[in-house]
């Protein structure tokens, strides 16, 4: 079966740009307009305009919202408050993860969780299952939003020329309804970058806008447009997970190293309680792998699916890996055996197509912006 | 972008420099370095070594995918572009020029080799 990808509001912009386009869960997405490496650098030292119009939102209402949320998500939601925003999961009655998340507070009853495109509809499905017996609506708003993000240390200056919202008061991991360049949106604090940043969560009819505005107030910061192959590496060498690589439904929270987003303590049961209480303990007493950091010594990049390799064995697999425009050297995230999971650990390589390749072991993240 | 005119070209995007002494310079075309992204990694054919018309002879790694790298002719080779393997970005930034990637002592060459206008149709580039 083959369907036609499906085109964000900023398609024809972007052609207009030069961008080559690349298939990303059925969406045509921009890949990059020009160098990647450009871009990349960008992000980290002045600002990038990235349309992520392919992740999904979903809408949950009602007296019950929050109560529903914290049980079908790991996270406590009943704690979130208003004008704020978790990163959370969603996993199956046996633990393994479906997806991660972010949930927006939105209003006293009113919350978006953003999943990410490939899981949007799995996503949608499982909270529409799951709000059987809760006052509470599930709601497919996929459609009604267009996403743009401001990424990098100049995305404050730049958004200051376009809105007169209370940017110094939105902290890291909060969202407030406002304007920017004259439409309404919904500004939120996040960002899958490893940088400061804004994500801007738009009607599709006002995306163009929005961009074109954008563009302008950013040129003389220095803001390029973005696509998804330096997303890719600013992500990596932040650390930060990518679902389909680093997360699976094989895997659970504590596998990949994130329990500390399972919230046991929160009142009544959720889903997977029983399986990822299970998960922690093993976690604690017996981990299987572990998610490590590699740093190549030659230049040669690991993909993910290469084997780890000790002393001619396999110990492990890499599940995203990239030349880092920072570090200037391929990274790599890999699970691999705990007892070669400790920073420093030597003798580790990867196999590159046939060739072991030596790697250092390190810890997450590979780059942690200064403050 | 425009494919020199005198160069030839290979359906693997090689190009190909007139012989001088017998010696024809190989590199990756334009249209070749846009599709691949940004090179971080060149491996390269040794000088002394035998590459085969249509065979992979090294490879070249971007950010996201390594290609095997083809040559388009049989020979010796006598030069691979220390350059590039330095700094792999000159494939993209001079993918003609400075970006060359080995030269060949051709001892053989196939008859399906295109002209620049061939190849810009060929690749729609």
């Amino acid at each position: 079966m083959s369907t036609a990808p499906r085109l964000t509001a900023l398609d024809t912009l972007h052609r207009s740009l030069g961008a080559t386009m690349t298939d990303f869960a059925g969406w045509d997405m921009p890949l990059r307009y020009a160098s990647e490496r450009d871009e990349h650098n960008a992000v980290r030292t002045r600002a990038g305009l990235f349309d992520l119009s392919h992740m999904g939102e979903i809408t949950v209402t009602g007296p019950e919202a929050a109560a529903f949320l914290s049980y079908a998500l790991v996270g406590n939601i009943a704690t979130v408050g208003n004008g704020r925003a978790r990163y959370t999961m969603i996993v199956r009655e046996d633990g393994g993860i479906v997806d991660d998340l972010i949930v927006y507070r939105l209003g006293e009853s009113e919350y978006m969780v953003v999943a990410n495109a490939g899981n949007a509809q799995i996503v949608l499905d499982a909270l529409t299952e799951r709000v059987s017996g809760f006052d509470a609506e599930v709601r497919d708003d996929r459609d009604a939003y267009a996403l743009l993000a401001v990424q990098g240390p100049e995305s404050p200056a730049i958004m200051k020329a376009v809105t007169d919202a209370d940017l110094d008061g939105l902290k890291y991991y909060a969202g407030l309804p406002g304007t920017v360049a004259g439409v309404p949106a919904l500004i939120a604090r996040t960002g899958y970058t490893g940088e400061d940043g804004f994500e801007l969560f738009v009607a599709p009819e006002h995306a163009e806008q929005l961009w074109r505005a954008l563009t302008e107030a950013g040129a003389p910061h220095g803001l390029i447009p973005c696509g998804l192959s330096c997303r890719d590496t600013l992500r990596l060498e932040a650390g930060m997970p990518l679902y389909g690589h680093e997360l699976t439904t094989a895997l659970t929270p504590f596998d990949a190293g994130l329990g500390r987003v399972v919230k046991f303590e929160k009142e009544g049961d959720f889903v997977g309680r029983a399986a990822l209480t299970a998960a922690a303990e093993r976690a604690e007493t017996a981990p299987p792998r572990k998610l490590v950091g590699l740093i190549a010594e030659g230049r040669r990049v690991p993909r993910a699916g290469f084997a780890v390799v000790a002393d001619g064995k396999v110990i492990g697999e890499v599940t995203s890996g990239a030349p880092s425009p920072t570090l200037g050297r391929p990274i790599a995230m890999a699970y691999v055996d705990a007892a070669f999971a400790a920073p420093g650990t030597e003798g580790v390589g990867v196999d590159i197509r046939g060739t072991h390749e030596p790697y250092e072991v390190v810890a997450l993240p590979f780059y942690k912006r200064q403050k | 972008m425009s494919n020199p005119q005198q160069l030839r070209y290979s359906k693997e995007h090689e190009w190909l420099s007139a012989l001088e002494d017998g010696v024809a310079t190989i590199g990756i075309t334009e249209y070749a370095a846009n599709a691949l992204g940004d090179v971080v990694y060149a491996q390269l054919p040794e000088v002394g070594d035998t590459v085969t018309a249509g065979e992979t002879c090294g490879e070249l790694e971007s950010t996201k995918s390594v290609s095997d790298l083809y040559s388009p002719v049989t020979g010796e080779v006598t030069a691979a572009n220390q350059d590039v393997v330095d700094d792999p970005s000159l494939v993209n930034s001079a993918p003609f020029e400075g970006g060359w990637l080995f030269k060949v002592r051709v001892a053989e060459e196939p008859a399906d080799l295109l002209s620049a206008d061939e190849y810009t149709a060929f690749s729609g580039n």
